[in-house]
């Protein structure tokens, strides 16, 4: 099974790195963007025989622990058979 | 006072504060890899030096907070031991908990190296007694990641405990309330973006840093 862990930044904390993005998407002529945010994706194979509910609980342990800041960030995770 | 710097893959700073340490208490600090599972006894303080632990791969501090040496680090700082967290030993100390917050990419984007004016807040402090009466400092400052975040909450609650120890003149990374320095519930833990040991006298210039290291050596 696959586990794709998307990290990114609470709504309303700043995102120096996506303003920037926006700013030169806006100046390449893609008006439309009005914002953007940046994040990480972590793809992970897990191996042994995980039901989806299992590794679900065992993936967002592994959020809470390492992969995301909960200070400043959130995460979604998708489950890939 | 005996002391003990923890050392990371990619820490830089460790010798610098390594230097500072013995320039200041007169003893050398024992050197701890961070794989150790335990830390000497008997310390007094342990310093989280700067650098780029583990190359700041996923967030700054992430793997390094969860390293082996930090339970005992966690052990340590429960019973009362001094913990010093400089720049990436702040981000570190942030992720292990000891200390709340983050520490996010500075509103600029740029890496800002330069000496940076800076104001003590709490001088009441163990690691900030010797600034009584002192009302800005100069401390070098070299980090890309520097931007204090934390909720109104905790920042309030920060602010009425006297727990900012310090404060930028003129706010080089977009941090909260200006706040450069923390200190944690029982004030036996500082984190801090300036680098002290970088500004002890001698070739680096300026001794603005000093205090922090004479405040300890002066606390109980």
């Amino acid at each position: 099974m696959k586990a794709i862990v998307h990290v990114g930044l609470k709504p309303g904390v700043l995102d120096p790195q996506g303003k920037a993005v926006a700013d030169t998407l806006g100046r390449l002529g893609f008006d439309e963007v009005g914002s953007a945010r940046i994040g990480k994706v972590i793809e992970l194979d897990l191996t042994g025989d995980l039901d989806a509910a299992a590794a679900e609980a065992r993936v967002r342990e592994m959020c809470e622990t390492l992969l995301a800041n909960t200070v400043i960030e959130s995460y979604r995770i998708e489950l890939q058979a | 006072m005996k002391s003990a710097v923890i050392v990371f893959p990619g820490s830089n700073c460790d010798r610098d504060a390594a230097v500072a340490l013995e320039t200041m208490t007169g003893q050398a600090p024992a050197m701890i890899w961070h794989k150790d599972a335990s830390l000497p006894d008997g310390l007094d303080l342990v310093v989280v030096p700067g650098g780029f632990s583990y190359g700041d791969y996923l967030r700054c501090g992430a793997m390094a907070g969860n390293s082996p040496i930090i339970e005992p680090l966690k052990a340590h700082a429960t019973r009362g031991g001094y913990v010093l967290g400089i720049c990436n030993g702040f981000q570190i100390l942030c992720e292990t908990g000891l200390l709340p917050g983050a520490l996010m990419r500075n509103a600029s984007l740029h890496f800002v190296c330069k000496p940076q004016a800076l104001r003590p807040d709490s001088a009441n402090s163990a690691f900030t007694s010797a600034y009584a009466g002192t009302s800005e400092v100069s401390i070098p400052i070299a980090h890309h990641d520097g931007n204090y975040f934390a909720d109104k909450a905790t920042l309030d609650a920060l602010e009425g405990g006297g727990r900012v120890a310090f404060r930028y003149v003129d706010n080089p990374n977009g941090s909260a309330r200006n706040i450069a320095g923390i200190l944690s519930e029982n004030g036996r833990v500082l984190g801090m973006m300036p680098h002290p040991e970088r500004a002890i006298g001698g070739h680096e210039g300026g001794a603005d840093g000093r205090g922090v290291f004479e405040s300890l050596l002066g606390a109980d």
